[in-house]
């Protein structure tokens, strides 16, 4: 396992590498969010970015499918940096990509049938029939068939991640991007979901980055678990090595202590009352 | 440790304020410039772009915001109409001159009224409406998912909707037009003892084209702006519900704002 500036040590020749960043910094106003990330992702293997809240890994997956611009560094996926395509390209490049986002995202205006169609009616000439043959293969996929002709609204939480699956995949995407896939669900579905996941990427050959907390869910679809802390990359290895690395940090994420961060009574109480009285 | 105490704080706080609602302001106003430019872009290089304007949102877009406004309108447009009868009546009776009413109530429903309570009732309805939408799929992360399958959201969202206002306010204010003089006329005839079709020839000697011309251009530059200001108010979106509730009665606030200032402005050019 790499730790400290960890992707510097892995970095290869290695034409496989489809997700590449490099020194990626950036900042909400005066505050630094992510501070030197250095990562890359080979092509098909599930990449899961792993840490507490406010660990800035959401920002990292924003970064990567350019929802976010970064103060400085590099963000190469399939050998093109992102930032220098311009809206077009990126418009035409993102069919090779496919991103579920936390809470679905799902068009509450269109049926779920309608919500997986729409990145074919909108970037492919395909015909109608043809176009909802492809969506009933990708429903069954996710095993939402049943969930066709109904409205997001009608759908339970694991239905809307399995639609927000689905929607993704339609195109059949080289690199997969799923924010959170299982938060939030009991520990059934969200197994079914790392099951599906697994899935994927053995039957499409996907390259899929997942970003999460939920450990389980980590250790059971993770090639390799990218660890970030206050913006920076803790360490990068597979979940053994992560399991068993000596960083306390790490160790107490994995003991679940990770938001407990350790403050002196002074600075306690300075954050409660803020800046206006003496303590 | 106590924060040093700053002179004049609460002059320098308003400052503050002013100085950021005034870059907010114009932050806007420039979003909102570059929404009318992108929606011409996508308008004639869509196609070449990959991005195709489709007529389905459109025809939606124009169902929602002028088919079904039609009962309103008509509603409002008819009592206005009376109204401006009536209180014409009332105040040129004091001259005698109550038989002069039809051409003060022919020009002031087809330059003022009908494209002003048309602009103000679309804006309280669809322009609030398309605030709360795009409020709604910001806050749904709706706008990223468009993004990230390679859609460009004001291809998808504003351009549908600003053609179908631009298309459909001045239609409404055609309706309008017809349903407030009708209105008038229902009271007039049988008050200043004239028939209905002496009212319709007096009303048509007293408007020209130009007339009508000037209530529907001016309409379809409220339609345009009541989309930018919906859009502009729902994509600035921050928090949750109570969020989206915010910027909806903003929207309606600035959209009728910008229709009685623009009005103002048009009027004045219009009329040098």
């Amino acid at each position: 396992m790499s730790e400290a500036t960890p992707a510097a040590a892995e970095r290869s020749d290695d034409a496989d590498i489809v997700i590449g960043v490099r020194d990626l910094v950036t900042h909400y106003g005066d505050r630094k969010i992510l501070d030197g990330i250095d990562m890359d992702i080979r092509r098909g293997e599930i990449m899961v970015i792993m840490g507490g809240s406010g660990s800035g890994k959401s920002t990292l997956l924003r970064h990567l499918i350019r929802l976010e611009r970064k103060t400085s560094g590099t963000i190469e996926l399939l050998g093109r940096e992102v930032d220098d395509m311009s809206d077009y390209e990126f418009y035409a490049f993102c069919r090779k990509l496919g991103v579920a986002f936390q809470g679905g995202a799902l068009f509450s205006s269109m049926t779920v049938g309608e919500n997986v169609m729409l990145p074919l009616r909108e970037h492919t000439k395909l015909d109608q029939t043809t176009m909802e043959i492809m969506v009933r293969m990708k429903l069954e996929v996710v095993d939402l068939a049943i969930a066709e002709t109904l409205m997001p609204a009608e759908l339970s939480g694991g239905m809307i991640k399995r639609a927000a699956l689905a929607r993704a995949i339609v195109m059949d995407p080289t690199l997969l991007f799923c924010d959170e896939p299982s938060a939030g669900l009991d520990p059934v579905v969200s197994s079914a979901l790392d099951e599906l996941i697994l899935r994927l990427r053995d039957a499409m050959g996907m390259t899929i980055v997942v970003v999460t907390h939920e450990l389980e869910s980590a250790f059971r679809i993770a090639d390799r678990i990218t660890v970030l802390d206050r913006g920076k990359i803790l360490a990068i290895g597979t979940v053994d090595e992560v399991r068993n690395s000596k960083n306390d940090r790490i160790q107490a994420l994995l003991t679940r202590r990770f938001e407990e961060e350790e403050l002196d009574a002074e600075e306690y109480i300075r954050r409660l009352v803020g800046d206006k009285q003496n303590v | 440790m106590a924060a040093p105490d700053r002179p004049n704080g609460r002059a320098v706080e308003f400052f503050e304020e002013v100085g950021r609602s005034t870059v907010r302001g114009v932050e806007q106003f420039g979003y909102g410039a570059t929404l009318f430019w992108q929606t011409f872009y996508w308008l004639f290089m869509g196609r070449a772009r990959q991005q195709r304007v489709r007529m389905a949102p459109i025809f939606a877009e124009a169902m929602e915001a002028g088919i079904r406004a039609i009962p309103i309108i008509a509603i409002l447009s008819m009592t206005i109409g009376i109204m401006l009868a009536l209180q014409g009546i009332h105040a040129l009776k004091s001259f005698g001159a109550e038989h002069q009413v039809v051409l003060g109530v022919a020009l002031g429903i087809t330059r003022e009224f009908a494209p002003l309570i048309t602009g103000i009732l679309v804006a309280g309805r669809s322009g609030s409406a398309l605030a709360a939408r795009l409020a709604t799929m910001t806050i749904s992360q709706e706008i990223d998912a468009l993004r990230s399958m390679g859609i460009d959201p004001v291809r998808f969202l504003v351009v549908p909707a600003m053609l179908a206002m631009a298309v459909m306010v001045p239609t409404l204010v055609i309706m309008a037009d017809f349903v407030a003089l009708l209105g008038a006329g229902l009271y007039i005839a049988p008050e200043i003892d004239i028939t209905m079709a002496a009212y319709i020839d007096q009303t048509l000697a007293a408007i020209s084209v130009d007339d009508v011309l000037h209530g529907v251009s001016k309409s379809a530059i409220f339609g345009v702006l009541i989309t930018i200001v919906g859009i502009v108010d729902g994509s600035s979106v921050t928090g949750g519900a109570e969020g989206v509730g915010r910027v909806t009665t903003a929207a309606v606030v600035h959209g009728i704002s910008a229709i009685v200032l623009t009005d103002m402005v048009f009027v004045f050019a219009a009329t040098r």
